[in-house]
């Protein structure tokens, strides 16, 4: 809401001297964000004058451009040639003359310089070279009794400061002059004018009692719940050509609307001034009564906008006897619009319910300031003030005459809101006393009666949003100042720290940048051709997503199943800023479908906690979404340098990272040889805990490297880290450290190529018995000495006693144990 | 061995002459003070004074000596011994140093030499930025609560006191899971954490949630359709507007230091009521820049107090949803964005530098923020 300083100072007696950002900054204060505080017309200077056209010679130039030469009068012995672009003036008119040493908006200096063949003696000045707004509408015209040769920015009003207001949902009211201009006046505690209190025309008399119409046109009210109060105005014999005065015109650029007709821009004024929305049809284009309803299925209706509407039964209409008029609250029909000719005018303010208007701004995706204003709720009293005012302006203006008046109310129930007079001093934590409280409510609005210890309160009808105790209590606390709230910090009982999980997240992000990865948090959205690039199967599991019914982007509606796709992305958005070593990792939510597909959730109400039956079902909706890790890598994992070769990262990073995570956790994870997409079949290990398989690493499929276009030999990981947290944290039980010496034992054994270290060291740790402190492959060899198929794996054994030396012949015997269970298990044979 | 001598020799040995013992003596002093390094001097240490050497082996012989003769030969070879003993460790000072002026100094290397061989790694900030915040409520006796990115619209919105037709529905531009009548949204706030806080806890709840959210809007410099809040819940008896505004001082203290306070203005949520924008006492200048044009602040626009997140009592009609009195509970609540905060805190420019996953942001972060 952008309420220009000189309208404010029309209905509230602020100090004279009060600069605008001082009001502002008092309304901050009140609770109201003013956005910004914007001055117009301050930078125009020097000589701007109000000057009379005497006379236009227009001709067309050699550029092809339409121009004027114009005779005008500013109040001098002689009058001055103007050369002007625009052609929305006449002989006659009053316009703003700028003479040359003046500056106008922005710095633009004005001299006297030759264009067109003529010499061009100052300029006659468009809306925005008065910097008074943005448009390109042309010339300003001013009112036929502005004073030539006065100086207009001073004497027209062409001065002023804006302040634009965010109005919250709850503060419909301040979607209005007259709203922002109360709080001002209890900001400053001065008087406040009601602009709904100015008098209507004294021919019209206001209907009594609810649905008593009379002429010249009935309404009906068929839908109680979308509509409660409906009133029409009938002016007649107005003149469609006639100007808005300057005043209205420009009040209604500062506050951003552009100015249209005479009746359009009363609308448009008193909406601004009231918070009314109002609505001007042509009324030689209905026919018949005007009844308000609901839709029928498939009715059609073209709104101002030009666009053909397929109405739904839901949709709150304004009709007569050809069919929908108006979309209620929201937008005006094409057909029935006041046009350039239209002399004679039906004015309809009415107050429609706050839902009924929403869900059908919503739903036709309109928004007004119409249907802002009707959402956040207006008050109900003033339909029958606007339109009465509506009316005496067009009559003021545009010389018509107000021919009848009717109105359809169905009344409302009253709001009482009963507090204890303390309510609010025990929100806020501060002694304000029942008397402050009392005072304040009633600058609110709000009538308050005393009972015993207890206020009855009733708000007023322009704050529909006050309903609760609350609600009052933050009226009182925001009109004493937030600011008058101490500072107390609580006592929290003793909390339990971190839990278990939680701490475990972190040592794994700790242990992976320990272990050289930078974490990265992508967006969960993916392409529906993502598992197709990535070669997956097309009954892998991954591919089933969920889809979000507005992505941000078509290309990537689906939620990701797995961390990979985006990880992928990121390395190569690395990659291609010039960093050529990745190593990267992310931690994050997986979203895996229910596996009976997707459910919807009960509707729950809010009046009371739902049952734990109605809690299970609201969660049963929701899909699983485990925490996933992920990790890729690319390029060197050791750099090259002065001390020798570097070493490219390999499917072993990537397993290693996982262990590593594993270790971390003091969880033991177990590896095996599998082949699923998008790693290379050969090269793709199982990570499994407790028989279960949670996640895969290894070298990407070469295929996948090319389409992803990342490195060759790119190696990736990614495991469920909820599985693994789940078994993490289990308490370590420390074992008794021998002092005895260690035996170490090395065997060399012959495998075939297909078996798995694996299964070999499992082997040599069961065969070893319990002398065995430790097991470590040191080589594994396949060449000329070792047969076709067959390779070489290398193990140092450690032996040692936890109460004795041992001696050779002990450690000897347990190697040979270990070695017979490789041969039992796996057919190691010990390499000659 | 504290055995009597039981190898007893019985075979008379011929006394060390005084000379003799002095010859050995001498030859040692010799070859203590010809040593050049430290290896020469082991191998001299060991020849005349090692269990082998001459005035060793003497000295072992001079319990065989006859009893009038033992005084004499003992004196003379210990004088002897100690006299090489004292020799030997005044030359080992001498080489000591001399190796630790030459020797060490020839093997100078170039510490300078980069050694960056094995790649560092980072947390995101946003992540540690997360953590940095619930440890400071975590130390006040706080929990921290979690809960699904993918949420029930009844925990969004519904328990939140914004009905289906709420005008603040539409503020907050919400993904849909499947279609808008699905009833599964992604989480807009990180507020349904309060709620399933509040359905399965009991009172005094004071907890913490961190956590990522999505709304509707497009990536640029200032906004990111994917972000991180932290919300703080209070729920106990005699909650007060003062509670909040005393938690609020606490942790801008706690996250900017120690005398920047904090600040709360009226607005609108439906689910707090009163409600308030929390604004921070600008860390950097303190408030001086305001009205000083010649020294701005950058940080604060010049305007002494940063725009930090919305807080409020909680509304009671939120109580009521899940089930708590609010005849006898009443609470505060706040929120945060993490991204709004990292960027003042550490002057990010550009919110897409943490939405991109460029290493070359998040490594000057570290692991700890």
């Amino acid at each position: 809401m952008r309420v220009p300083l000189s309208w404010l100072r029309e209905y509230v007696d602020l100090p004279a001297d009060e600069s605008a950002r001082a009001v502002g900054d008092a309304l901050v204060r009140a609770g109201l964000e003013v956005e910004t505080v914007e001055s117009f017309g301050r930078d125009v200077e020097g000589p701007v004058l109000v000057g009379h056209v005497l006379a236009i010679d227009e001709f067309e130039a050699s550029n092809g451009k339409t121009i004027r030469y114009c005779q005008v009068d500013v109040d001098e012995p002689q009058p001055r040639g103007i050369v002007c672009g625009a052609t929305n003036f006449e002989v006659g008119d009053k316009v703003v003359v700028s003479l040359p040493g003046a500056t106008l908006a922005g710095g633009f200096a004005i001299t006297a310089r030759k264009t067109y063949g003529h010499v061009s003696d100052g300029m006659i000045c468009s809306v925005r070279e008065l910097g008074i707004g943005n448009e390109h509408s042309g010339i300003l015209v001013l009112d036929a009794d502005a004073p030539v040769g006065a100086a207009a920015m001073e004497n027209l009003g062409l001065r002023d400061d804006v302040l634009d207001i965010a109005v919250t949902p709850d503060r419909g009211y301040c979607f209005s002059v007259r709203g922002i201009a109360r709080e001002a006046a209890t900001a400053y505690d001065v008087a406040f004018h009601d602009p709904a209190d100015v008098g209507r025309p004294a021919e019209v008399g206001r209907p009594a009692g609810a649905g008593n119409l009379v002429t010249p046109r009935p309404a009906r009210l068929d839908d109680p719940t979308g509509c409660d109060r409906f009133v029409l105005c009938a002016v007649e014999g107005f003149d469609p050509n006639v100007r808005s005065p300057l005043s209205m015109r420009l009040r209604l650029m500062l506050a951003g609307m552009r100015p249209v007709s005479l009746a359009v821009d009363i609308t448009n004024y008193l909406m601004l001034e009231l918070g009314q929305p109002l609505h001007a049809y042509d009324a030689d284009k209905l026919a018949g009564d005007v009844v308000v309803r609901r839709a029928a299925p498939g009715e059609r209706f073209e709104t101002l906008d030009h666009v053909v509407r397929t109405l739904e039964p839901a949709d709150l209409l304004i009709t007569d006897a050809s069919g929908p008029i108006g979309l209620a609250g929201t937008m005006g029909g094409l057909l029935t619009e006041i046009d350039e000719s239209s002399s004679n005018a039906l004015i309809e303010a009415a107050h429609f319910g706050p839902v009924a208007v929403a869900r059908m701004s919503r739903r036709h995706k309109l928004a007004s300031e119409a249907s802002r204003r009707f959402e956040r709720g207006v008050d109900p009293e003033l339909p029958p003030r606007a339109a009465a005012r509506a009316a005496e302006l067009l009559c003021e203006f545009g010389g018509g005459k107000v021919t009848g008046m009717s109105e359809a109310d169905l009344g409302r129930a009253p709001v009482t809101i009963t507090i204890a007079a303390d309510h609010p001093d025990r929100v806020a934590g501060a002694s304000y006393g029942r008397a402050v409280v009392v005072e304040r409510l009633r600058q609110t609005g709000c009538s308050v009666s005393e009972d015993g210890g207890r206020l009855v309160v009733v708000p007023p009808s322009w704050r529909p949003d006050l309903t609760d105790p609350n609600d009052l209590a933050e009226e009182v606390i925001r009109l004493e100042g937030y600011d008058t709230v101490p500072s107390v910090l609580p006592r929290a009982p003793i909390g339990r720290g971190l839990t278990e999980s939680q701490r475990s997240r972190r040592l794994v992000g700790r242990t992976l940048a320990g272990a050289g990865y930078v974490e990265v948090l992508n967006y969960p959205f993916v392409a529906p051709s993502v598992w197709d690039v990535l070669g997956a199967e097309p009954d892998d599991v991954r591919r089933h997503e969920l889809r979000l019914a507005n992505p941000m982007s078509e290309e990537e509606p689906l939620l990701r199943t797995s961390l990979l796709p985006g990880l992928f992305g990121a390395a190569r958005r690395n990659l291609s800023r010039g960093t050529a070593e990745i190593a990267l990792y992310e931690i994050g939510s997986v979203y895996l479908p229910t596996a009976g597909g997707h459910l919807t959730p009960p509707r729950l109400g809010v009046d009371r906690r739902p049952t734990n039956d109605e809690l299970d079902q609201l969660l049963r909706a929701l899909p699983d979404q485990p925490l996933h890790l992920a990790v890729v890598l690319a390029g060197e994992r050791e750099r090259p340098g002065w001390w020798g070769n570097g070493r490219a990262a390999q499917w072993s990073d990537a397993v290693d990272a996982i262990r590593v995570v594993a270790t971390a956790l003091r969880v033991e994870v177990s590896v095996a040889h599998a082949s699923v997409a998008p790693w290379h079949p050969g090269r793709c290990a199982a990570i499994s805990l407790g028989g279960t398989v949670i996640g895969h690493a290894g070298e990407l499929h070469p295929r996948v490297v090319t389409e992803l276009e990342l490195p060759d030999r790119s190696c990736a990981a990614e495991i469920d880290l909820s599985a693994l947290l789940d078994h993490a944290g289990g308490q370590v039980q420390a074992a008794p450290l021998s002092l005895f010496p260690v035996a170490t034992q090395d065997v060399a054994l012959v495998v075939s190529a297909d078996v798995p270290a694996a299964d070999v060291e499992a082997a040599l740790r069961a065969g070893a018995g319990e002398l065995l402190e430790s097991v470590r492959l040191f080589d594994v060899y396949t060449g000329d000495q070792i047969e076709a198929g067959r390779r070489s794996l290398a193990y140092a054994l450690r032996f040692r006693a936890p109460d004795r030396t041992l001696t050779a012949d002990e450690a000897t015997a347990a190697r040979e144990a270990a070695v017979a269970e490789a041969a039992r298990r796996v057919g190691a044979v010990l390499r000659a | 061995m504290s055995a009597p001598n039981s190898n007893y020799d019985p075979v008379e040995v011929t006394a060390l002459h005084a000379d003799e013992v002095e010859q050995f003596r001498d030859a040692a002093l010799e070859a203590i003070s010809a040593a050049t390094d430290l290896d020469q001097l082991r191998v001299v240490r060991t020849a005349h004074a090692g269990d082998r050497s001459p005035l060793a082996l003497a000295n072992r012989e001079i319990g065989a000596l006859p009893p009038q003769a033992k005084a004499e030969a003992g004196r003379r070879v210990g004088q002897a011994r100690a006299a090489i003993t004292a020799a030997l460790q005044q030359r080992e000072v001498e080489l000591l140093a001399e190796r630790d002026a030459r020797i060490l100094v020839d093997e100078t290397v170039d510490v300078t030499l980069p050694w960056d061989r094995l790649p560092r790694g980072a947390r995101h900030p946003l992540t540690t930025l997360q953590e940095r915040i619930a440890d400071v409520f975590v130390a006040m006796g706080y929990e921290v609560a979690e809960g699904p990115e993918v949420e029930a619209e009844w925990l969004n919105f519904d328990a939140l006191n914004l009905d289906p037709d709420h005008p603040a529905r539409t503020m907050q531009d919400t993904f849909w899971v499947e279609s808008p009548e699905s009833g599964v949204v992604l989480r807009t706030q990180t507020s349904p954490v309060q709620i399933r806080a509040m359905l399965t806890r009991e009172p005094p709840i004071y907890i913490v949630c961190p956590g990522r959210t999505f709304r509707t809007d497009d990536l640029d410099a200032t906004h990111t359709p994917v972000f991180h809040q932290v919300e703080g819940l209070v729920v106990d008896e005699g909650i007060t507007m003062a509670h909040l505004k005393g938690t609020l001082d606490a942790f801008v203290g706690a996250m900017f230091g120690a005398g920047i306070t904090s600040r709360i203005r009226p607005a609108y949520f439906p689910f707090t009521e009163p409600s308030a924008e929390v604004d921070l006492q600008c860390f950097v200048c303190g408030g001086a820049s305001v009205g000083d044009p010649d020294n701005p602040c950058r940080t604060c626009n010049s305007e002494g107090w940063i725009e930090w997140g919305g807080c409020g009592v909680v509304n009671p009609r939120v109580l009521v949803a899940c089930g708590i009195d609010p005849d006898r509970y009443s609470g505060f609540a706040f929120g945060i964005g993490i991204e709004r905060t990292l960027m003042f805190r550490h002057d990010v420019r550009d919110m897409r530098d943490m939405v991109e996953g460029d290493v070359r942001f998040t490594l000057p972060f570290g692991t700890e923020i």
